[in-house]
């Protein structure tokens, strides 16, 4: 497994960013695609809004904006129906195969 | 540039058979031999197979079990738009003067592994395509107030083609309340929504114009093609239009200088009912805003200006044969040898081929 694997398995979301150009770098990648520097890892803002979601089950799976070049599919906790642009908070990460995500809803 | 055409085609049914990767790549093939007039292995300078399967070093195997010494032999994988980009690699070899007849054999099994893309971390848990699908289909209704009728018609009018296409793997006629009432995969999505992967195998045959004359009487031009890749990671992508799709096309228009309104036959990547909405808006077939009514009105009118082998949907979708049967139908069209597919008077088709939540897409124009 990779750092950003088993940082997922330990509950930490860690991305790469740009050691010269700051660029998130994301899914993290040893070198940036802007300018080719190294990057370095770094803790994820744990704050998203959402683009678009739809439901499976009593499942809501989510686009979610963390920044400007970091999108995630996530579950949505709870039974809330999620709003387009609704805030939301890193709930829980983890790693079984694929990474996991899950957020709460924010009140707006 | 020289001019590049289609010389000869072959494709097995489309099924949901546990086939050989190898035997279904050999069977187009076969058929090719035997449906092109004075073709011999010795005429063939290149063999690309385009695939998704594990299975190693095919276009080696396919010469050697059909009796090619090719002096190019690679495999081509490209997810869903393998089978276009395969062709697109042939006519570059053409183009180039490397390779004067080139045979593109594309095929997958039905537990394929294009489906999901491991690498993309990006879709966290959800990395099956019914995920995306989903996403786009929400947000096609959400900002086009796009109906579950108008998303059902799409695959009532795509099944109902297939009825009429020897290959596909479905010959179902569904009404669209059956449609409308099929088993639900996600609030989104119905299982007659999606397209299925199924094993099933196309080839062609590419000549240059100076040697096209030996193999046909009708040979079908490729007059455009466009390319275009954004990303590989689905959380990056536009949900309000397709837009790989977009340039790509802009791209095969000014190549074969046409533009939209002068196609009259497009075979279109419709994975998810959504998607042939998108699609059309994308390639400028229809009007943003209009692409349901548009879709609708060809479904009434009995019009089968898209889809007419019935697309991903009625068809079947082995993968890295896809982009190669779309290419056979929209060749059969314009040859007036159809059937009762036939759409009357074609003189231009595309074809449009997309991977990965259409992270990248290919165009092909395609001209008699």
């Amino acid at each position: 497994m990779n750092k950003f694997e088993t940082e997922l398995l330990n509950g930490n979301f860690v991305i790469s960013n740009c050691i010269n150009c700051n660029q998130v770098v994301w899914p993290p990648s040893n070198y940036c695609n802007i300018c080719h520097n190294e990057t370095k890892w770094c803790d994820s803002k744990q704050i998203g809004k959402i683009i678009e979601f739809s439901k499976k089950n009593n499942q809501y799976f989510c686009l979610i904006e963390i920044e400007q070049n970091l999108r995630v599919l996530g579950e949505v906790l709870g039974e809330t129906t999620p709003k387009i642009n609704q805030k939301v908070q890193l709930k829980k990460c983890s790693y079984n195969k694929t990474p996991q995500f899950m957020f709460e809803l924010l009140p707006n | 540039m020289k001019k590049i055409g289609i010389a000869g085609y072959g494709s097995t049914k489309f099924s949901k058979n546990e086939i050989p990767i190898e035997e279904l790549l050999l069977e187009s093939t076969k058929q090719v031999f035997d449906s092109t007039d004075n073709l011999s292995q010795d005429l063939i300078d290149g063999v690309i197979v385009s695939t998704n399967d594990n299975s190693k070093y095919l276009s080696a195997i396919l010469s050697e079990l059909s009796g090619i010494k090719p002096k190019i032999s690679h495999t081509v994988e490209h997810l869903c738009s393998s089978g276009s980009n395969a062709v697109i690699s042939a006519f570059s070899y053409i183009a180039s003067g490397l390779a004067d007849v080139v045979l593109v054999a594309g095929g997958d099994t039905i537990g394929n592994p294009g489906q999901v893309l491991e690498w993309d971390k990006t879709r966290g848990e959800f990395n099956h395509p019914i995920y995306w699908g989903s996403l786009f289909t929400k947000h096609h209704k959400r900002k086009f107030n796009t109906t579950e009728e108008e998303l059902a018609i799409v695959s009532a009018k795509n099944h109902k083609h297939a009825i009429d296409n020897p290959n596909s793997y479905s010959h179902n006629a569904y009404t669209i309340s059956q449609i409308m009432n099929s088993k639900p995969i996600t609030d989104d999505l119905r299982i007659l929504d999606c397209s299925f992967p199924c094993s099933g195998s196309s080839s062609l045959l590419l000549a240059s114009e100076d040697t096209i004359k030996k193999f046909t009487d009708t040979p079908i031009w490729i007059s455009g093609i466009g390319q275009k890749t954004d990303s590989a990671s689905f959380a990056k992508n536009n949900l309000s239009e397709l837009s790989t799709t977009v340039m790509a096309s802009n791209d095969a228009y000014s190549m074969a200088n046409t533009n939209p309104n002068e196609i009259d036959v497009a075979e279109i990547h419709d994975a998810f009912s959504v998607c042939e909405l998108m699609a059309v808006e994308s390639l400028g077939l229809s009007k943003k805003t209009e692409s349901a009514q548009f879709i609708r009105n060809l479904f009434n009118t009995e019009n089968r200006k898209i889809n007419p082998r019935g697309g991903l949907i009625g068809a079947g979708h082995p993968l890295g044969a896809t982009g190669i049967s779309q290419i056979i139908e929209i060749t059969q069209q314009l040859q007036n040898n159809a059937k009762k597919r036939q759409v009357s008077n074609a003189k231009k088709g595309l074809i449009h081929n997309m991977s990965a939540a259409a992270t990248s897409s290919s165009v092909i124009i395609l001209e008699s």
